[in-house]
């Protein structure tokens, strides 16, 4: 794709200030800045109707866009080609209805996930999705860039759990699709090609999806030894006839532990943890406290410069990768630590210099990539970015998707550069 | 057609993977919607990914529309042939190509048979979780081209949860693959959005599917209720009681009668008949069990028995998934619908079917996925009574509308296909299907893949939505768009 012209003369920001009111359109500052480029201005808008106008505007005068959320995961991606304006959904954060007895919500793109929850858990219900820092990511945040947690083991992703969505496109249409009940094959499902899109297709205004009862009562286990013999315990136990909420795979330099979260009645649970004692004989087990299930954001934390990488591979294939990270981080000298789903996602961090971090990027997505699996530079500094797809290589879908891509964002507004191939 | 294109593709698929007999093409005409037919120009079976590429890329170069078939019982007219256009049938391609249990993976080809999946996996004591009524005979391709639930997605999703990627010959004849055999892949989710496109974008050719372990424990519990209304208010008892069965079905009193004089399930004889099936550790279930027999009794359950063995299990199941068909002991002819609503507007919509159909004169008997909002009511009409056959599917069509006006969809399982896309319009805004419209174009800019389907009114890819041009009402402050 072509590098961005950014067309920022002759702007005339007070037709902005009158679409969003004038006191939500501000100078932009130096926090507002992604991978370092730094927008004008930023907007916003208190409806999804002035959002979608406000869009139209950005568009109509030529400025690129950055639609933001809790700004939680805004350095994810490519560092953008450029940006001029930040469309924040930071006012449309509601949650408009809770209809507990269908189980579903409708919600602002711009609530927060923690909030959310809070509003859920008054009629004993949830989004049964654990994402990174929920107090501040919003709802729009975690679609657009596909987020996660421990709870996709039993529940699934966010594809698995939106169910309608509304967004707004650059010429300023707001379009839907879905609807509020669960099950529904009226029409294309672009809920899920906008999630894990980056924004870089439309703004996500609204979005519904289907609520799971909160577990009447739960209990976690973390068993300790070799990498090789937890990988093997975590197929024996998805071969057997356990059914736990949560199965997360740890490991680090000279350790390594395997969590497992079963939810449910105290008999079921009971029964299950018997079970699952005896499937792994001499494996030693003991409880382990709720907080083992923040262990995919608290490594997010720790010493800079890091790089962390999202995985995905093959479930039985956990060891290798935490063997290839491990030889990796060992070669240029770099502290390591892996957490890993038993769906096969995980993240791997490594701290040292960015020099070394580059080039471990770079090999253990090699070696990812033959064994079929795939690796993302989620978290790393711009200097680390500089050069690569942080996303991979691109498959033979990458024509398809720049089709896509030039359907909804003929322009490039939204987000020019920050996803996968330059999109 | 031509005597050329024709040579091209008998060169392509061989003698005998070419039809174009009158008498042969006929099976092609219809799907399991039998009140549309159109004779297609010839039908061709291919046996591999590269002949659906070489007849992919002749049907490119000379603008012939295709649909793409499966078993060909689809319920929306999905696989309806174009006049002008071919027919590519998929059932040749019916491979399982491989099972890897480590990983819960299984691969196939699209013509083979969804029971076939489970029935390869079972004795490792898996299962493939979508099971459509029809899952004896209908295929993994159409699975996919239709989204397919059935009565356990209440619990386990649907097909698009269930499949995790495919192989996919774009009309212009391109392979891709779209996601695979490890999650979130990089880039836009367009497995998510191939999987129930009703083969409008393009045809799989190969299926990465996920299969599940088998629970360790499954009972279905019967309850006999005088109405479906009380029988909807034990399903929201259920779902209030933080429950997620694994499958919550209803009949009403015609539909058991139907079930009851085709397959002698043993249903009680009563008003509103629900179905409950929980999974999952034996204590658990048993506790569960416990508790969904309560909520039962005290909505009014004046018979409730739990299925003792897994015949037992079969039997009960074979009465609800033979249900459609045996409509046809009870009447000449039916209509099935395929509508979805809010779970809680059930009482309200129940009783406005039931005025519609007593307006218009005709039965109809209910049989729902109670737990997902699903209804399939099924319109009984005699078609030798001339007219009869319109005041049925004018009911069907005001069934559906008030699953809109409530709220809900359309369909839930079955998809728009040739049926019901005039309604798109009704459930949809125009910006919503010219947003839907752009996917297509992406995918397929010369409209040759299934055309004429879902979308009520075909657009050329050419036409960009207009930029907007504001109206002298709104330049004048007058008015506003939105």
């Amino acid at each position: 794709m072509p590098a961005e012209t950014g067309v920022t003369t002759h702007v005339s920001w007070p037709e902005l200030a009158e679409i969003v009111g004038k006191e939500h359109l501000s100078a932009a500052d130096t926090t507002d800045a992604i991978d370092g480029v730094a927008p004008q201005m930023v907007a916003e808008p208190g409806t999804d109707e002035d959002l979608a106008r406000a869009l139209r505007w950005a568009h109509g005068a030529g400025l690129k866009v950055a639609p933001r959320g809790g700004g939680t995961k805004l350095g994810w991606g490519n560092p953008p080609a450029s940006c001029d304006l930040v469309l924040s959904t930071s006012r449309l954060n509601s949650c408009l209805e809770h209809a507990w007895a269908d189980m579903t919500v409708i919600v602002e793109a711009g609530c927060r996930v923690g909030d959310l929850q809070k509003a859920l858990a008054e009629h004993g219900q949830r989004l049964a999705l654990d994402p990174l820092w929920p107090e501040r990511a919003t709802i729009g945040g975690i679609l657009s860039t596909n987020d996660s947690g421990t709870l996709r083991v039993r529940y699934g992703s966010l594809r698995d759990l939106i169910i309608g969505i509304t967004v707004a496109l650059p010429d300023g249409t707001l379009a839907k699709s879905g609807g509020k009940v669960v099950k529904n094959v009226a029409g294309y499902d672009l809920a899920k090609l906008f999630t894990g899109a980056l924004g870089t297709l439309g703004v996500i205004v609204q979005a519904i999806f289907r609520l799971h009862p909160l577990p009447r009562e739960s209990r976690s286990l973390s068993f300790s030894g070799t990498l090789e013999s937890l990988n093997q315990l975590l197929l024996t136990i998805q071969a057997s006839k356990l059914t736990p909420t949560g199965l997360q795979l740890q490991a680090e330099q000279g350790s390594a532990q395997l969590d497992i979260r079963f939810d449910g009645t105290a008999a079921g649970i009971q029964a299950q943890v018997k079970q699952v004692q005896q499937i792994a004989g001499s494996v030693p087990g003991a409880d382990a406290p709720a907080s083992v299930w923040a262990s995919h954001q608290a490594i997010w934390g720790g010493a800079v410069p890091a790089l962390v990488s999202k995985f995905s591979v093959l479930p039985a294939q956990f060891a290798a990768v935490c063997a290839q990270v491990e030889r990796v981080a060992e070669a240029q000298s770099l502290a390591w630590k892996v957490v890993g789903q038993s769906v096969g996602a995980g993240y791997a961090r490594l701290e040292g210099n960015e020099q070394a971090l580059r080039t471990a990027l770079l090999t253990m997505r090699d070696q990812v990539a033959r064994m079929g699996g795939t690796m993302v530079g989620l978290g790393c500094p711009v200097a680390v970015k500089r050069g690569l797809d942080v996303w991979g290589p691109p498959s033979d879908a990458q024509s398809l998707m720049v089709r896509v891509k030039q359907r909804f964002d003929p322009d490039r507004t939204l987000n020019p550069g920050r996803f996968l191939g330059g999109i | 057609m031509e005597a050329g294109i024709l040579n091209e593709f008998r060169a392509i698929v061989g003698a005998s993977g070419l039809i174009t007999e009158r008498e042969e093409l006929s099976t092609y005409e219809c799907d399991g919607l039998t009140m549309f037919r159109v004779l297609p120009l010839a039908v061709l079976l291919p046996t591999s990914t590269e002949q659906v590429q070489a007849i992919m890329r002749v049907c490119h170069r000379e603008k012939i529309p295709f649909v793409a078939r499966g078993s060909g019982t689809g319920l929306s007219g999905g696989a309806l042939p174009v006049a002008n256009g071919i027919v590519i049938s998929l059932t040749r391609m019916n491979r399982i190509l491989d099972v890897d249990l480590t990983n819960q993976r299984v691969i196939v080809e699209p013509g083979v048979m969804n029971l076939n999946v489970t029935a390869r996996v079972a004795s490792d004591g898996y299962f493939f979780a979508p099971d459509p009524s029809s899952q004896q005979v209908c295929s993994i391709g159409g699975n996919v081209a239709e989204n397919s639930g059935g009565a356990h997605c209440l619990k386990y999703g649907f097909t698009t949860t269930h499949v995790l990627g495919l192989e996919v010959v774009l009309p212009d004849g391109s392979l891709v693959h779209l996601g695979g055999q490890t999650l979130d892949h990089p880039g836009y989710d367009l497995l998510g959005v191939f999987v129930g496109s009703e083969g409008t974008l393009g045809i799989a050719t190969k299926v990465i599917l996920r299969v599940m372990k088998k629970p360790e424990v499954i009972q279905v519990l019967l309850a006999a209720f005088n109405s479906t209304n009380e029988a909807g208010a034990a399903v929201s008892g259920i779902i209030a009681a933080g429950m997620l069965p694994a499958a919550i079905e209803m009949m009403d009193n015609l539909a058991i009668q139907a079930a009851e004089a085709a397959v002698h399930a043993n249903y009680p004889n009563c008003g509103g008949l629900l179905l409950v099936e929980l999974d999952g550790p034996a204590p658990e279930v048993e506790t569960l069990m416990e508790e969904v027999a309560d909520v039962c009794t005290k909505c009014g359950a004046w018979e409730i028995h739990v299925a003792q063995s897994d015949a037992e299990r079969a039997r009960v199941w074979k009465g609800r998934k033979a249900a459609f068909a045996a409509v046809g002991r009870i009447s000449p002819a039916y209509i099935v619908q395929d509508g979805v609503i809010p779970r809680t507007a059930l009482p309200q919509v129940m009783s406005e079917v039931v005025r519609l159909s007593s307006e218009v004169g005709l039965r109809v008997a209910n049989v729902f996925h109670a737990g997902d909002g699903n209804l399939h009511p099924l319109v009984l009409y005699d078609d030798s009574v001339p007219g009869q056959d319109k005041l049925a599917e004018k009911l069907a069509g005001d069934i559906l509308r008030l699953c809109i006006k409530a709220g809900g969809s359309i369909t839930g399982e079955h998809g728009v296909g040739q049926e019901k896309k005039m309604f798109m319009a009704e459930m949809f805004a125009e910006p919503d299907l010219e947003t839907m419209q752009l996917v297509r174009c992406a995918f397929d800019p010369e409209n040759l893949s299934n055309p004429e389907k879902i979308f009520p009114r075909p657009r050329l890819c050419g036409e960009r939505p207009g930029v907007y041009e504001p109206h002298p009402l709104e330049i004048a402050g007058v008015a506003e768009r939105f």
